[in-house]
């Protein structure tokens, strides 16, 4: 059965560009002075925006729906029509089924008032029966972890409990169909671990959920489909891996390859100059970006124009946080002039979620560089889990998967 | 768990819109408990402010207005008696007219963030007025107490003209909460109306003289002239006579100014947030 059906939906925006007349009372003087004697030369120009054009998507009763785009293409619209909070231009949505949106923790609290106050407010603002908060009050305060702090004023709690509490009464709604926008972007991670699982046991029980966040392994581990949006259209709506892919290949900014024909404009000096340098990752299990089960191998191609120099060649991976994951050389031999090449495998399971930079520096004589070419090339490893219901950042600057952790069971009772 | 579809469109807002009012009460009980309680949060005289507001209001208009300008020589009764009904239902009018003018922007937070029947706000906006009104009418009694005037049985229609008053505040702070989401200048106008506005009506002077006067009938335009005759006529009965001429204006204005008011606000609220 459908819960949702999404028919040609539209949001148009009119925005107005005034020009800023005038900068203080005497030009605004003379100039409305000015206008009274002339004819209006400046106007107001309207501009149309198309927050989203011509959307259509079914969404069947316990589908789980990630919606993806970068910021801007639409997807807080989007939730905003389905909410009800704005009415589209065009199109129309039918919706089957109680209805819930969060699209902020925390919605309609009132800094003056208590903890427990702000509960039996903000659950009914969300649409719960206050007999329904009060049978669910002791589990929503013991899992936003405030006992000692219910008769505090909210605007005493830290940012942390106040969203906990937030999250806590959303959690106890129990709607057939659940809107949920990037509220977990907040909390530590203990508490994101929380929610994620709160909306794993929801998305178990056969409701809808709708869920937009930027962290595309949450996506990944809740939502069995996804709906990418990209400047108001849908650009692709389907199996959650397909579309997460579309969507990463879309952000990514990341080179993986550089190239240069001729020594002429090629980076380096007169000693030696890069040709080529490039990573290829070696798919694997039909994955069709790279993620931290894929093999690298990273090419390296460089004219040398001395003759017979000793050289290595060093190679730096740097992390987004620009800490040096490893460095790692090769064995310095004696060339003549010409082409050299030189590989690096990295393999899989090795390195972890995330942004990575290759520096390579050419070495004379084992103590002297000559060259240092700095960021050549850069990749992104996105992440892949199995077998954990947990969907926060990895820690660690690598996650070598192979090297084991093993637990036996000892002899004897205690 | 009912069935419950909903579609949405451009233009149309939902069906069965007063059923859902209907549904969500629970929430307008809560949202004018709200408005009550913050008003009065870490304030150490908490609710006796709303005595002491009624107090020194009838006290200075009683002596602007008796003493100063002489009008208490006209009355047969200690000319308290008859400022006590003006303020009663001008504190609450002014109250609920507030509220109600800035209830969509000040819970724009609601409005921008969930959806529920948006009428339920100006709805709740008035619990902080009442509970004004009902501790104004406590103190008319102890004053009635202290000059040994006994009220006219006419005091159970009162409920009735707080009502109207209410309506009356409701029709045209919808209106302008209605606009002011646009136009804030809205915001601007109504502390000014409620600043002013008991020099028009009588408040805490009686107009019965000047009912012959050709001005009369439109004085009569402004809705609290007519509760407030009405209420004087509840609380002190023989005193004060039921004043048609002021009261079916008022009714026409209640009928007509809130049924404008719905139909206007309802055509708009759904682009509130855009606006917001």
């Amino acid at each position: 059965m459908k819960a949702i059906s999404i028919e040609n939906i539209s949001k148009k925006y009119i925005l107005s560009h005034k020009k800023k007349k005038y900068q203080n009372l005497k030009e605004s003087v003379s100039g409305f002075l000015g206008e009274i004697f002339t004819s209006k030369d400046e106007e107001e120009t309207k501009e149309v925006f198309w927050a989203l054009q011509n959307v259509s998507f079914d969404i069947e009763q316990g589908d789980r729906i990630g919606i993806v785009g970068s910021n801007g293409a639409g997807k807080s619209t989007l939730l905003k029509i389905l909410s009800r909070i704005t009415e589209p231009t065009s199109g129309q949505v039918n919706v089957n089924g109680r209805m819930a949106s969060l699209l902020e923790v925390g919605t309609g609290f009132h800094p003056d008032l208590t903890g427990r106050e702000n509960i039996f407010l903000n659950g009914a603002i969300l649409g719960m029966k206050q007999q329904e908060i009060k049978r669910q009050f002791d589990e929503i305060v013991s899992f936003a972890g405030i006992e000692k702090f219910l008769d505090t004023p909210v605007k005493r709690y830290s940012s942390g409990m106040y969203v906990r509490l937030g999250f806590a009464i959303a959690a106890h709604l129990e709607p057939e169909i659940l809107i949920v926008d990037e509220v977990l972007a907040v909390g530590d991670s203990e508490f994101q671990k929380k929610c994620l699982g709160k909306m794993k046991d929801v998305s178990s029980s056969g409701r809808t959920i709708l869920f937009v966040s930027h962290n595309s392994t949450a996506i990944q581990g809740l939502c069995n489909k996804a709906a990418f949006l990209q400047k108001g259209n849908l650009v692709k709506y389907g199996e959650v891996g397909e579309v997460l892919h579309d969507y990463m290949t879309s952000i990514s900014k990341f080179q993986l390859q550089q190239n240069w024909e001729t020594p002429d404009n090629a980076p380096g000096n007169d000693q030696v100059r890069i040709k080529n340098i490039e990573v290829i990752p070696e798919f694997v299990n039909g994955s069709k970006n790279i993620d931290v089960r894929t093999p690298l191998k990273i090419n390296i191609e460089f004219w040398n124009m001395l003759e017979s120099a000793h050289l290595n060649l060093s190679i730096f991976l740097y992390n987004m946080t620009g800490e040096c994951v490893f460095n790692v050389g090769s064995q310095a031999k004696t060339f003549s002039k010409g082409l050299i090449k030189g590989m690096l495998e990295i393999p899989g399971n090795f390195l972890n979620d995330g942004s990575y930079y290759i520096s390579v520096m050419i070495v004379k004589d084992t103590a002297d560089p000559i060259y240092f070419m700095e960021d050549a090339i850069s990749f992104d490893v996105a992440d892949w889990r199995e077998g954990t219901n947990w969907y926060g950042k990895w820690p660690g600057a690598v996650r070598p998967i192979n090297i084991p952790v093993k637990t036996w069971k000892v002899d004897g009772l205690i | 768990m009912e069935r419950n579809e909903v579609v949405i469109k451009a233009g149309k807002s939902a069906l069965n819109y007063w059923r859902e009012v209907w549904r969500q009460r629970e929430l307008f009980w809560i949202l004018g408990k709200r408005d009550v309680m913050v008003r009065y949060k870490q304030s150490v005289l908490g609710i006796a402010w709303a005595l002491i507001r009624t107090l020194l209001t009838t006290l200075v208009m009683a002596f602007a207005f008796g003493k100063i300008a002489k009008l208490d020589q006209s009355t047969s009764i200690p000319y308290i008696l008859v400022v006590i009904p003006g303020v009663i239902i001008w504190l609450f009018f002014s109250q609920c007219l507030l509220q109600i003018s800035n209830s969509i922007v000040g819970n724009s937070n609601l409005v921008s963030k969930v959806y529920f029947p948006r009428i339920i706000i100006p709805f709740s906006s008035f619990l902080v007025g009442l509970l004004d009104a009902v501790i104004a009418i406590i103190f008319f009694f102890v004053v009635c107490l202290y000059y040994q005037f006994l009220p006219s049985w006419h005091i159970i229609f009162a409920p009735v003209f707080l009502l109207l008053a209410y309506l009356g505040a409701f029709g045209a702070g919808l209106f302008a909460a209605t606009l002011n989401v646009k136009y804030r200048d809205i915001g601007q106008i109504i502390p000014f109306v409620v600043q002013f506005g008991y020099f028009i009506s009588p408040v805490a002077y009686s107009i019965e003289e000047y009912k012959t006067k050709w001005w009369y009938p439109i004085y009569n335009l402004n809705p609290v002239a007519g509760t407030v005759d009405g209420m004087r006529w509840c609380l002190l009965g023989d005193y004060a006579e039921f004043n048609w001429q002021s009261f079916i204006p008022m009714i026409f204005f209640v009928i007509i100014s809130v049924l404008f008011s719905i139909w206007f606000f309802r055509k708009n609220e759904n682009s509130f947030v855009d606006h917001l």
